[in-house]
Formats: structure tokens, sequence, C-alpha cells
């Protein structure tokens, strides 16, 4: 299910929308994450707090979405652009690839809840699409 | 048996006692066949699914998408038997429709879409919590009669 020319305008169209809001989405995201599929808190027992308004979750929420609002400009290339945070995933931190749909679609109800005007059903096939591939590219070194 | 909490119990009963089933449930089959067009295939005689519009407007996946919401009513109302509930629901979604499973979970992740938009900052990472335990039951259920 490739990015066509169309998914790859209305996602660079709507994350321009999302702009500032880019840090709380992600915080809100893995927050949700945490809570409606507690399995996720596995990966990170190293933190002191995983309760949705701790330094913890803000500052990792800030990462991720720091990094999937980089790959919306690496759309054209993204087993390429994601290939160092690949190697990250697939040797160091090992996070099992089912989680990244887990987190993905957390991504997706952050953004209906704070869009629901913008989040129209052709955004959401897009950003779906885009997160997908984004996931595929992420654990393209796994094995 | 699934056990609720009282959170869960009383999150599902709001959620549903302030629904528009009507709205809802159009603009979560509308969003699923959006989102997930090979969904379409169940939908061979509702004639015009062309394009995201036309999908919308279109009155046989308006009236469908309240029937599927107010299918989901029956497990509202009978929280602690669900499985016994949709028994014979299944038992058509198997072997009438012929329904792949796999399609329930697509639709009870756009309805959660559709409801966390009307809902907005109510629908809290609890509240989700809750509902979408409600709909892995209501999916557990649909699925038992598959053979």
């Amino acid at each position: 299910m490739s990015l066509t020319a169309k998914d790859k305008a209305v996602v660079k169209a709507f994350w321009g929308k999302i702009g500032g809001k880019a840090d709380a989405i992600g915080q809100e995201a893995l927050a949700r994450m945490f809570i409606a599929y507690p399995q996720t808190k596995t990966y990170f027992a190293h933190w002191p707090d995983l309760s949705p308004g701790s330094e913890s979750v803000k500052k990792h929420g800030k990462t991720v979405i720091g990094a999937i609002t980089a790959a919306v400009e690496k759309m054209d290339d993204l087993i390429g652009g994601l290939s160092s945070l690949s190697d990250l995933h697939a040797f160091k931190l090992r996070v099992d690839p089912g989680n990244f749909k887990i987190l993905s679609h957390n991504i997706l109800v952050a953004l209906a809840v704070n869009f629901p005007g913008d989040f129209t059903p052709e955004v959401h096939v897009s950003v779906d699409k885009f997160l997908a591939a984004l996931s595929a590219a992420l654990a393209d070194k796994y094995r | 048996m699934v056990e609720w909490t009282e959170f869960e119990r009383a999150t599902i009963q709001d959620i549903f006692s302030k629904m528009d089933y009507e709205s809802v449930g159009h603009n979560a089959l509308t969003r699923c066949l959006v989102v997930y067009p090979w969904t379409q295939r169940y939908f061979g005689k509702f004639g015009n699914l062309y394009n995201a519009a036309a999908i919308a407007g279109n009155p046989l996946v308006a009236a469908h998408g309240a029937v599927v919401l107010h299918g989901l009513d029956k497990a509202v109302k009978n929280m602690d038997n669900i499985k016994a509930t949709y028994a014979e629901l299944s038992v058509l979604h198997s072997e009438k429709l012929h329904v792949d499973p796999d399609n329930f979970r697509l639709l009870a992740d756009c309805l959660t879409i559709v409801v966390a938009g009307r809902l907005g900052n109510g629908f809290t990472a609890d509240v989700q919590a809750a509902f979408q335990k409600f709909l892995a039951v209501v999916i557990s259920a649909l699925t038992k009669q598959y053979h």
C-alpha cells in the first residue's frame, strides 16, 4: 500500500496544520497508549514515572513526534531516511514491531481528539498509510 | 466471564446514552469504507462507493451505519452476557454474510476515532481504554461462532 502523490500532499498539508501542537500530540499519544495498552509499558520499566503528565512521557512524546515530523519530509524514501532509527530499534531497543501499529493507532486518536474538523476520512486514510509505511521502514533492519 | 469495573460500566452507559446513533453510525461506516477500501467488498449492492464524497453521501451507507450502531446497543444493555447476546449475530456474520472477522476490528477502530472526535478532551485515556475494551469484547463475541 504505497504512498501516492496525493497521500504525500495530504500528509504534508495536514502536518503543516498541526504545527506547534505536535509535541502535545506526541505526549498525548504515548499517554493514551500506556493506559489503553498497558503491555507497552514493559519497554519503559526503567522510567521512574509513566503517568500521563510526567516529564518522561512529555520528553519521549516530543522525541517520537519529532522523528515522525522529520519523516514527513522523507516520504520519497522512508527506508533510506529512517535507516539509523531502524538500526536503533532493531539492534538496541528491540521493540516488537507489533507495537508500532499500536502507537500509530493512538497517534490517530490524539489527532481526532485535537483536530476533529480537519481529521476527515480522506486525511485519516493518508495519515494511516504514512504511519504504516513509516512503521515498515522502522522495522526494515529487524531480520 | 468479563469483569467490568464501575468506571467501565458507567463510561459505556454514558457514551451510548448521549450518542446520536444515526450520525455516529453513518460516520463510522463511511470512515471504514474510505480508510480500509477493501471492506467495500461486502457492500457490492450499495451502488456508488467510488470516492469518499460518494460514500459519505450514499444513503445506503448511512442506513447501514445506523443498523450496526443499534446492533451495538444489545451489548450496551447486556454487558454481563455479551457472548450469549451475540450468538445469533455471530452465526449470521459467519454463515450468511461471510465477513472476515478482521474487519470487525477495522470498523471498531473507525468507531473509536469518530467517538474521539465527538467527545474531544472528554475522551480521556481511561475512557478510551474502557471503550476499546468494550469493543474488543463485542468483537470476541461476534467471532465466537465462526468455525
